[in-house]
């Protein structure tokens, strides 16, 4: 394979390639891709370890912690996967590189505070959808839920409408 | 009996069932980032109209899967009914979290399954996306019982397109299609007027 960071697979074949990942996710398990639900066990998990009287009496944790440990899932799994093959895809595209992404004139810092930010939004967010664009639009979508495809427009309408604001980060 | 989903894997093989999921996300990822999913600057240009990747990426897949299943339902080796009661609609807080989502989106520059991808790639912005994805699941926790009833409103249960459209799945499946073209067609257009006009803008970056 020819190392060019700047080629990428044709999106519709990259398209076919990731539905057909889905659909054995599908055909073997009964449910889909995911990954916000996993992050979350991760946070339940570290929550459990420092403060245990705290995490049982939170019903988000509890549900979680009263079942086993809040890493054996599935879904955490899963994610340890996506780490690998995501590694991989970079290594061997030659785009594995320590950098922080940004606009030309935006600052490192300020780029990594707005990513946290953006990440707590969407965690907060991801819990009260029941799923993030993996769990929800993506698998819910790919069953015909109601609930996933009014999920995804809603987030393709939050990121259009919140696209301007952020406009200094990238351009 | 059907064939499919394999329900041994989440029983009594579920150590085997591990190892698929890891095989399952090693796929995902890869997938990922060879779709360009392992860049925030490539993703959020599909916000700012210059780049369609996600939209083309994401339906693309939505629509192989789909017409899998639907098939593989029509013809009885798939329980699809099973598949769609793990996705029950809460309309509300899915309306509602579906904005927050795609505020924070544009603003992380990653979704959390893409952050996960760009810390992979070692892209810093992306680690810092997934400490707020954690921190953010649970400050939601923390503060979900001051939401009262508004996480589970909107409850309509396992309910979908074919049941709100009184359609059979595949004429649905024909509808989502028809729709995924459509989408990609205004898209292109889009993003050739955008980018031909302010040719000094994102860098556009299709492979071949």
């Amino acid at each position: 394979m020819q190392r060019d960071p700047k080629r990428f697979w044709n999106p519709y074949l990259g398209g076919v390639a990731l539905g057909l990942v889905l659909l054995t996710a599908f055909l073997l398990m009964g449910k889909g891709l995911g990954a916000s639900g996993a992050t979350f066990r991760t946070g339940v998990w570290a929550v459990n370890a420092v403060a245990p009287a705290h995490a049982a009496n939170v019903p988000a944790m509890s549900a979680i912690t009263e079942e086993g440990h809040p890493l054996d899932d599935w879904l955490v799994f899963e994610v340890v996967g996506v780490v690998i093959g995501g590694l991989i895809g970079a290594l061997t595209s030659g785009r594995f590189s320590r950098e922080v992404l940004r606009g030309p004139t935006f600052s490192k810092g300020g780029r990594i505070a707005l990513a946290i930010a953006g990440g707590v939004l969407m965690g907060f967010a991801a819990k009260l959808t029941r799923g993030c664009t993996s769990g929800q639009a993506l698998s819910g979508g790919a069953v015909l839920s109601v609930g996933s495809w009014a999920f995804m427009f809603s987030v393709f309408a939050g990121g259009y409408a919140a696209a301007w604001f952020n406009r200094r980060q990238w351009r | 009996m059907m064939l499919f989903p394999i329900e041994s894997l989440s029983d009594e093989r579920r150590a085997l069932g591990l190892a698929v999921a890891v095989a399952i996300g090693v796929a995902f990822g890869f997938v990922l980032e060879r779709s360009g999913f392992g860049s925030s600057k490539k993703l959020v240009g599909q916000f700012y109209g210059t780049d369609m990747t996600v939209l083309k990426v994401m339906f693309t897949a939505i629509v192989t899967a789909m017409f899998g299943m639907v098939i593989l339902s029509a013809v009885g080796v798939f329980d699809l009914a099973s598949a769609q009661f793990n996705y029950p609609t809460y309309l509300w807080p899915m309306v509602f979290g579906g904005l927050l989502l795609g505020v924070g989106f544009v603003t992380s520059g990653w979704c959390p399954g893409t952050s996960l991808v760009g810390a992979a790639s070692g892209k810093l912005d992306g680690l810092a996306t997934i400490g707020g994805v954690v921190v953010g699941g649970v400050l939601y926790a923390e503060l979900e019982p001051a939401l009262g009833s508004f996480p589970n409103s909107g409850k309509l249960g396992t309910f979908t397109l074919p049941q709100l459209l009184h359609l059979p799945p595949i004429v649905v499946a024909l509808l989502v299609l028809a729709m995924a073209v459509g989408a990609f067609k205004l898209a292109t257009r889009i993003q050739t007027a955008l980018t031909t006009q302010a040719p000094t803008e994102a860098p556009v970056s299709t492979g071949a």
